[in-house]
């Protein structure tokens, strides 16, 4: 158990994980739900457990696509994605630890790839 | 009438159709987009995260700059609308926030968050309306069946954007029937295309679009439309079923008479 980690999540998230009441629907309405490890509904459950760091250590955190549809959803305001967002925030605030860089840029173009695509990638990939 | 224009990075490059018909049309239409000075890039995405400041000032900035002009900035691109939007209700629930941004922004302004964002189809629907849009139709778009994909970025979070209902919108579709066209309603229409995944994840990416654009296809409708350059890309690139989609402020060029469509 984590506490000062998992009071940062819940401060830098704002979400009040306790309201959370398990229905799932959440994880149920996301589009990245096959591509994760760790589903929305178990990032709410494990932060409220403290059991943080696995969350860090899984891919999953950077397979949230920001649409919100969990936030819109959930029946009891938890804001799932602002928490995943924290708990990504917590891994790539650390040295060393974006997970996309400048450098990668050049190779990931396309003629008719939009900015937008680049500066969101960088803003949810890196500090 | 004037009002202050923040277009964003992409309409300046490869979204610049979006940006032309934008301007293009308001003025058809009686408004002048005026280009905030020296705006900076919104970001793409709005962090959710409560301590994060240097982030968002950009888009503090622009807004900071659009109240000399009645106070509202207007914008096309889904991203830069829900970037901006986000940010200025955040002046609103964070005092926290608002005493730190002030403290970058001093001594050359300040702000609190005063200002108003207003997305182009907000203007038409509560400035200009539907009905007074509709008869300045010159070439109505009869006998089209369009899709309106609204995505992510326009709708959510509703309880800040408060654009529209964030599960049954409506606005596109009163444009789209403004312009004389019929629209079409599909399942998918306000889920997310994949966003910035297709960065590194191209399979998902292609899943997520292909959902979308075939949800569209099923229900009959000959092509699609969005104000989000990035929804474009993700479906023109990835979706499997070849729906071609466009940017609403060229159907809108169209069938005000700007745009041919031969031009396109």
């Amino acid at each position: 158990m984590d506490n000062s980690r998992k009071e940062q999540i819940l401060r830098i998230s704002g979400s009040d994980v306790r309201k959370c009441m398990r229905c799932g629907k959440c994880s149920a309405t996301c589009p990245s739900y096959d591509e994760m490890e760790y589903h929305p509904h178990q990032f709410v459950y494990m932060v409220e457990q403290g059991n943080i760091e696995k969350l860090m250590e899984s891919p999953s955190i950077f397979k949230c696509l920001t649409c919100f549809a969990c936030v819109e959803r959930c029946p009891r305001g938890v804001e799932p994605a602002k928490v995943v967002e924290a708990v990504r925030l917590e891994v790539i605030r650390q040295q060393g630890m974006n997970h996309l860089t400048a450098d990668d840029l050049p190779g990931l173009l396309d003629d008719d790839l939009p900015g937008q695509a680049l500066m969101t990638a960088m803003r949810k990939y890196a500090k | 009438m004037k009002i202050s224009y923040y277009p964003g990075c992409t309409l300046k490059n490869k979204a610049r159709v979006l940006d032309k018909y934008a301007r293009e049309t308001a003025a058809a239409l009686g408004y002048e987009f005026e280009e905030i000075e020296n705006w900076q890039c919104c970001g793409g995405a709005y962090t959710s995260a409560k301590d994060e400041i240097a982030t968002k000032l950009p888009a503090v900035r622009a807004l900071a700059n659009g109240r000399d002009n009645g106070g509202r900035v207007v914008t096309v691109c889904s991203a830069c609308y829900n970037v901006l939007a986000q940010t200025n209700h955040e002046f609103e629930v964070n005092p926290d926030f608002d005493m730190r941004v002030n403290r970058y922004l001093a001594p050359d302004f300040e702000y609190h968050g005063e200002g108003k964002v207003l997305h182009y189809l907000e203007l038409l629907r509560d400035e200009i309306g539907f009905e007074q849009l509709k008869k300045k139709v010159v070439k109505p778009l009869t006998g089209k069946k369009i899709a309106a994909y609204y995505g992510c970025l326009l709708l959510r979070p509703s309880a800040v954007l408060k654009f529209d209902d964030p599960e049954n919108p409506e606005i596109m579709e009163d444009l789209i029937r403004a312009l004389g066209a019929e629209p079409v309603i599909y399942p998918m229409r306000n889920e997310c295309c994949g966003g910035y995944i297709t960065l590194e994840d191209q399979n998902q990416a292609r899943k997520r679009s292909t959902a979308v654009a075939q949800s569209a296809g099923e229900m009959g409708a000959d092509f699609m439309i969005t104000a989000c350059p990035l929804c474009q890309y993700n479906i023109r690139r990835h979706a499997e079923n070849g729906l071609e989609i466009r940017y609403f402020t060229e159907v809108l060029a169209e069938a005000l008479g700007i745009l041919d469509e031969g031009e396109r």
